[in-house]
C-alpha cells in the first residue's frame, strides 16, 4: 500500500465504448465510483449535448417525484427508508417509471382538487348552518322586541331621516346574513357606521370553533354577523362594503319556519358531504401510502440516470456514431477493477464488443486522490480543508493521527476533561451504524459525528497527560504516594501558616527520589506551582515543538526524493536542517543538559551546580546569537553549562549563518548555469523542470473547492524568468528563516493553553464546587448535591466544550502552519470520481435544506 | 406519567450517573482524609494544640465524607426517575 504515504497514482485512460453498451457500462463505473470523467465538449452549450432530452425527462420525474413527497410529509406518512440501493434500471424502463409517476400525479392533483372543491362546498355549508343557528337568536330578541314595543326600538334610528317613514306605518327592514373573519369585524363595523351614517343596524356572533380554509389549511377563526337596515339604497351600500371586507353572504330567509327548514337540508347535505369527504381523504391516504412505500427507491433510480445521462452528455462521438469516446482518471492500482465493471456492463447491455480502456500520456497534473476508510478520513478532511496536496507530494494524514491528539492533549490535559471527551467519543464510535443511519440534518451534530474518532483519540490522549499532569478536574491523586513529606510540624509553626506552604526541593521535605509517575500530587496544594509548571512546561511545548517542525522538513526529504529532486534536497533541505538544527535544537540539548547537570541543594559544594549558578536558557540562547558573554553570579565561576561552550556555539551560529545565503542563493544560481548551459548545449533539462515545479511551499493554496478545474498543462517552468526564480527563492528563505524563530515562540501557545485550561478548571472548582463542600454540618449533603450539578454543567460547557475547541483550533493551526509549512504544497486538486454513493448523498443534502 | 421532555431526562441521567460515581469517590477520598481535598473543608477557627487541630480536621474530614455519600445517595434517586422517565419517553415515542 503505497498509498498510504501519497496520494494514489492516478493515469489519464481513453474509453471507447460502443453506443448500445455505454449506458451499462456508465451506470456500473458509477456503482464502482473510482473513475473522474473529463469534459470532452466544453465549447458545446448545455442544451446542444447529445443527451439533453433524457436529462430533462430525468428533470421532470424528479419534480413529480418531489410533489409526491411533499404530499406525503404534508399527510404525515412515514416514509419507508430501507436504505436499499437499486441499480440503475435500463433506458428503457425510463418509460414505465415515467408513466407511473405521470399516472400518480395526475391522480393525485385530481383527488386534490375534487378534495378542496369538496371542502370549499362543506365550509360554506357550515357557515350556513352557523349562520342559521346564531341568527336565530338575534331574530328571537327581535320578534320578542316587536312584540312589546312594535315601532319604538326599530325605528328610533329612522327617525332623523324623514318623517316618510312615519307615513308609511310600520317599518320594513331589511337584513343580510355572512360570515366575516374575526380580525376584519373591528374595520368592518366602523366602515359600515361611517358609509350608512349608522343607520344601520349589525349584530355579530362569534363561531366558537375555527374553520378550515380550503385553499391553504389553515384554521381560521370567524364571525356570523346580521345587519338590519332600510332601503334599497343601503342595502346596496351594505353589500357593496360586505364585498370589499371579503365576507360571504347567505341567504337567509326571513320566516321561521323556512330557517328550520333550512337549517335541516344543511345538516342532511352537511353529513352526506362528510361521508363523501371522507371517502376522498381515504383515496387520497391510500394513494399516497403505496407511493411512500417506494418513493425513496424511484428517487434512488431517477437520480442514477440522471447521473448517467449528464456523464454521457461528456462524451465525444465517433465519427462513424457507433462508439462513444471518453477520457477519465483512473487510479492506477483499481485499472483490474474497471475493467472488470466494463465487461460486467457490456455482458449486460448484449453487446459483443467489449469496450477499449487505454492508457494515455498527458502533461497535465493528475488529480489527488487519498484512499480512506472511514477512520482516516476525519483526518484526512483537516488536510484537504488547507488545501488539497499536490499530485503525488507526501500525506501528512497518517502522521497527524498521533501528533494532533498528542497536541491538542498538551493543552488539554485533565484526566476527568479528557474522560468525558473520550467517552463521548467512545459512545459515537460504538453505535456509529445507528447513528449513522439516523441522518441529523443538524449541522453541529454532524461536525462531531464526522469527528468522532478524532474525539475519542484526543479524549484518551488527554487523559494521559492528565495523569502526566496530575490533574482531574483541579485534583491531584496520590497514587504512587508523594517524594515530599513534613518534618518539623509543631503548634507554632501551623499557627504561621496561612494559605499555603512553599515546596523547596533543596530542604529535606523532599526525598530524593521523584514521583513514579508524571507531576508529584503535593505540588498541588504548594505556592510556587505555577511557577514550577511555567518553567516545566514551558521547555516540554519547545522541545516538542521543535521535534514536529524538525520533522516537517525531514518529511519535505522524502517528497524531494520522491520527485527525484536532488537540487532542491542540496540547497532546500540540509541548510533548513542544519540552520534549524544548529540553532533551535542546540537550544533542546542545552535544556537536557540543564535538567541533569543542575539541582536544588543547600550543601556549599553543591553551589555551582546548584539553582542559583543554574544558567537560564533563553538568555543563554540569546547571547549566543547576539555573541555576547552570558553574565553570571560570584562564585559560579562561569555561565557555561560545559567546557568550550563558547567556541561551539561560535561554531554552531556561523554554520547557521552561513545556510541563510546558501538557501537563498544556491538554487537560482545552479538554475542559472544550467540554463547557459543549455543554451549552449540544447539537451534535456528534465532534472531542472522537476525542481523549480514542486519545491515551492509559498504557491498560493487552492481551496478545497467543488468544481476544481483541471490545472492548464505542466511544463511551462522552463519558461519562467530568472528574475522570478530569485524573487521565489528570496520569499521562500525569509519565510523559512523568520519562520523557523516564530514557529517556535508559536509552539509556546502549547504551554500558554495549558495553564490556562489548569487555572480555569482550578477556579472552577474553587468558585463552585468548594462552596457546597465547605458547608458546615448536614446541610452540606443538599448543597453538595444542587451545587455538584451546576458544577458538572459549567464543567462540560466552558471545559470540555469551550476549552476543547480553542484547544483544537490552536493544534490546527500548529498543524497547518508551524507544521506544513516546512513540506506541504497543497496546490493539486481533488479527484472527484463519478460515484452514485457521492451523487445520491448530495442530493439529500440538497434536499434537506 | 411523563414530567420531564426526553432531553431534560437524558441530562438528568447523565448527571446524575456522573455525580453517583464522582460524589461516591469524592466520599472515599474524604473518608481517607486525601490531603488534596484539605482546602475543600470548613473553615477551622480555633484551635488549642496541635491534637485539636487534627481532631478537628479528621471531623471535617467525616463530616464531609457523609455529606458526599449523602449527594451521592440523592443523585441515586435523581438517577432512578430520570431512569424511569427517560423509558417513559422513549416507549412513548415508539408506540406512536
Amino acid at each position: 500500500m503505497g498509498s498510504l504515504f501519497r496520494s494514489a497514482e492516478m493515469t489519464l485512460c481513453q474509453l471507447f465504448l460502443q453506443s448500445e453498451a455505454a449506458y451499462a457500462c456508465v451506470s456500473e463505473l458509477g456503482e464502482l465510483g473510482l473513475v473522474q470523467f473529463r469534459d470532452l465538449n466544453p465549447d458545446v452549450n448545455v442544451f446542444q449535448r447529445k443527451f439533453v432530452n433524457e436529462v430533462r425527462r430525468c428533470d421532470e420525474m424528479e419534480r413529480k417525484l418531489r410533489y409526491l413527497e411533499k404530499e406525503i410529509k404534508k399527510d404525515g406518512i412515514p416514509m419507508l427508508d430501507t436504505g436499499e440501493n437499486p441499480e440503475a434500471p435500463q433506458p428503457r424502463e425510463m418509460i414505465d417509471l415515467e408513466a407511473t409517476f405521470e399516472k400518480l400525479e395526475n391522480e393525485l392533483r385530481e383527488v386534490n382538487q375534487n378534495a378542496e372543491a369538496l371542502k370549499r362546498n362543506y365550509l360554506e355549508l357550515t357557515e350556513l348552518k352557523q349562520i342559521l343557528r346564531k341568527t336565530q337568536v338575534f331574530f328571537d330578541e327581535h320578534e320578542g322586541g316587536a312584540a312589546n314595543n312594535p315601532t319604538e326600538s326599530m325605528t328610533r334610528a329612522l327617525i332623523s331621516e324623514d318623517s316618510i317613514a312615519r307615513q308609511t306605518g310600520p317599518v320594513q327592514l331589511g337584513f343580510v346574513a355572512g360570515v366575516i373573519l374575526r380580525e376584519r369585524i373591528p374595520a368592518f363595523e366602523r366602515m359600515l357606521w361611517r358609509a350608512c351614517r349608522g343607520n344601520v343596524f349589525l349584530r355579530q356572533a362569534e363561531i366558537e370553533t375555527p374553520l378550515e380554509d380550503p385553499s391553504t389549511g389553515d384554521q381560521v377563526y370567524k364571525s356570523v354577523f346580521i345587519i338590519f337596515f332600510q332601503g334599497d339604497q343601503l342595502k346596496t351600500r351594505v353589500k357593496k362594503i360586505c364585498e370589499g371586507f371579503r365576507a360571504t353572504l347567505y341567504p337567509c330567509p326571513e320566516a321561521p319556519a323556512d330557517r328550520r327548514e333550512m337549517a335541516m337540508g344543511v345538516m342532511t347535505r352537511i353529513e352526506d358531504l362528510n361521508t363523501v369527504l371522507g371517502q376522498t381523504q381515504d383515496h387520497r391516504h391510500r394513494v399516497l401510502v403505496a407511493a411512500a412505500k417506494n418513493i425513496k427507491n424511484w428517487f434512488v433510480k431517477v437520480r442514477k440516470i440522471k447521473a448517467i445521462y449528464h456523464t454521457l452528455n461528456l462524451f465525444n462521438l465517433d465519427v462513424t456514431q457507433k462508439c462513444l469516446i471518453a477520457e477519465c482518471w483512473v487510479p492506477v492500482l483499481d485499472l483490474e477493477n474497471i475493467q472488470l465493471a466494463l465487461r460486467r456492463g457490456t455482458e449486460r447491455s448484449g453487446s459483443s464488443v467489449p469496450p477499449i480502456l487505454n492508457r494515455m500520456d498527458t502533461l497535465e497534473d493528475p488529480p489527488t486522490y487519498n484512499h480512506t476508510n472511514k477512520f482516516t478520513s476525519a483526518f484526512q478532511a483537516l488536510y484537504d480543508s488547507y488545501g488539497i496536496a499536490s499530485y503525488r507530494e507526501m500525506n501528512p494524514t497518517p502522521y497527524t493521527i498521533i501528533t494532533f491528539p498528542f497536541l491538542f492533549a498538551i493543552m488539554f490535559g485533565d484526566f476527568g476533561h479528557g474522560a468525558i471527551m473520550a467517552l463521548f467519543g467512545a459512545w459515537m464510535v460504538l453505535k456509529e451504524k445507528p447513528l449513522a443511519a439516523k441522518k441529523s440534518d443538524n449541522e453541529i451534530w454532524n461536525i462531531f459525528f464526522g469527528g468522532r474518532y478524532i474525539i475519542m483519540l484526543m479524549g484518551c490522549f488527554s487523559m494521559y497527560t492528565g495523569l502526566i499532569y496530575n490533574d482531574t478536574f483541579a485534583k491531584s491523586l496520590n497514587i504512587f504516594r508523594s517524594s515530599w513529606k513534613i518534618s518539623n510540624l509543631t503548634y507554632d509553626y501551623v499557627k504561621t501558616i496561612t494559605t499555603s506552604h512553599m515546596l523547596d526541593p533543596a530542604t529535606d521535605d523532599y526525598a530524593g527520589d521523584p514521583y513514579v509517575f508524571g507531576l508529584d500530587p503535593a505540588w498541588q496544594l504548594a505556592e510556587n506551582k505555577i511557577i514550577f509548571l511555567n518553567s516545566f512546561k514551558m521547555k516540554l511545548s519547545i522541545i516538542i515543538g521543535i521535534t514536529h517542525m524538525l520533522f516537517g522538513v525531514a518529511i519535505s526529504y522524502f517528497k524531494n526524493m520522491h520527485f527525484n529532486n536532488r537540487l532542491n534536497i542540496i540547497c532546500e533541505f540540509i541548510p533548513q536542517v542544519v540552520f534549524l538544527t544548529f540553532l533551535f535544537f542546540y537550544m533542546v540539548i542545552l535544556m537536557f543538559i540543564k535538567w541533569f547537570m543542575y539541582f536544588a541543594s543547600n550543601k556549599k559544594e553543591d553551589f555551582t551546580v546548584g539553582t542559583r549558578c543554574a544558567p537560564s536558557i533563553l538568555i543563554t540562547f540569546i547571547n549566543m546569537v547576539l555573541n555576547k558573554p552570558t553574565p553570571c553570579e560570584e562564585g559560579c565561576l562561569t555561565s557555561n553549562m560545559y567546557a568550550g561552550q563558547i567556541g561551539i556555539q561560535k561554531f554552531l551560529l556561523f554554520c547557521a549563518f552561513i545556510c541563510v545565503p546558501w538557501m537563498l542563493l544556491a538554487k537560482p544560481l545552479l538554475i542559472q548555469r544550467e540554463r547557459k548551459k543549455s543554451a549552449l548545449h540544447p539537451l534535456n533539462h528534465n532534472q531542472l523542470h522537476s525542481a523549480t515545479e514542486n519545491g515551492d511551499a509559498s504557491e498560493p493554496i487552492h481551496m478545497n473547492n467543488t468544481q476544481a478545474q483541471p490545472p492548464v498543462p505542466a511544463g511551462h517552468d522552463d519558461d519562467e524568468p530568472m528574475s522570478e526564480i530569485y524573487i521565489h527563492q528570496g520569499i521562500h528563505t525569509i519565510e523559512y528563516v523568520l519562520g523557523s524563530i516564530s514557529h517556535t515562540a508559536s509552539y509556546l501557545r502549547l504551554w500558554a493553553l495549558s495553564l490556562a485550561h489548569a487555572q480555569l478548571s482550578e477556579v472552577l472548582w474553587e468558585m463552585v464546587l468548594n462552596k457546597g463542600l465547605t458547608v458546615e454540618g448536614w446541610a452540606g449533603g443538599i448543597a453538595v448535591y444542587i451545587i455538584f450539578s451546576i458544577w458538572a454543567c459549567l464543567t462540560i460547557s466552558i471545559l470540555v466544550l469551550m476549552e476543547g475547541l480553542s484547544a483544537f483550533l490552536h493544534t490546527l493551526r500548529l498543524h497547518w502552519v508551524e507544521f506544513c509549512s516546512k513540506f506541504y504544497s497543497g496546490g493539486g486538486y481533488a479527484f472527484q470520481p463519478f460515484s452514485f454513493e457521492i451523487i445520491l448523498e448530495l442530493a439529500g443534502q440538497v434536499k434537506e435544506e | 406519567m411523563a414530567i420531564c421532555g426526553p432531553k431534560l431526562s437524558l441530562c438528568g441521567l447523565i448527571i446524575s450517573v456522573w455525580g453517583v460515581i464522582q460524589l461516591a469517590l469524592m466520599g472515599i477520598f474524604y473518608w481517607v482524609e486525601a490531603v488534596a481535598l484539605a482546602e475543600d473543608l470548613p473553615e477551622i477557627e480555633e484551635y488549642h494544640s496541635l491534637d485539636d487541630f487534627y481532631a478537628q480536621m479528621t471531623n471535617g474530614y467525616q463530616q464531609n465524607a457523609y455529606n458526599c455519600w449523602i449527594a451521592a445517595l440523592l443523585y441515586l434517586i435523581t438517577l432512578a426517575v430520570s431512569a424511569h422517565q427517560f423509558w417513559l419517553n422513549n416507549r412513548s415515542s415508539l408506540s406512536v
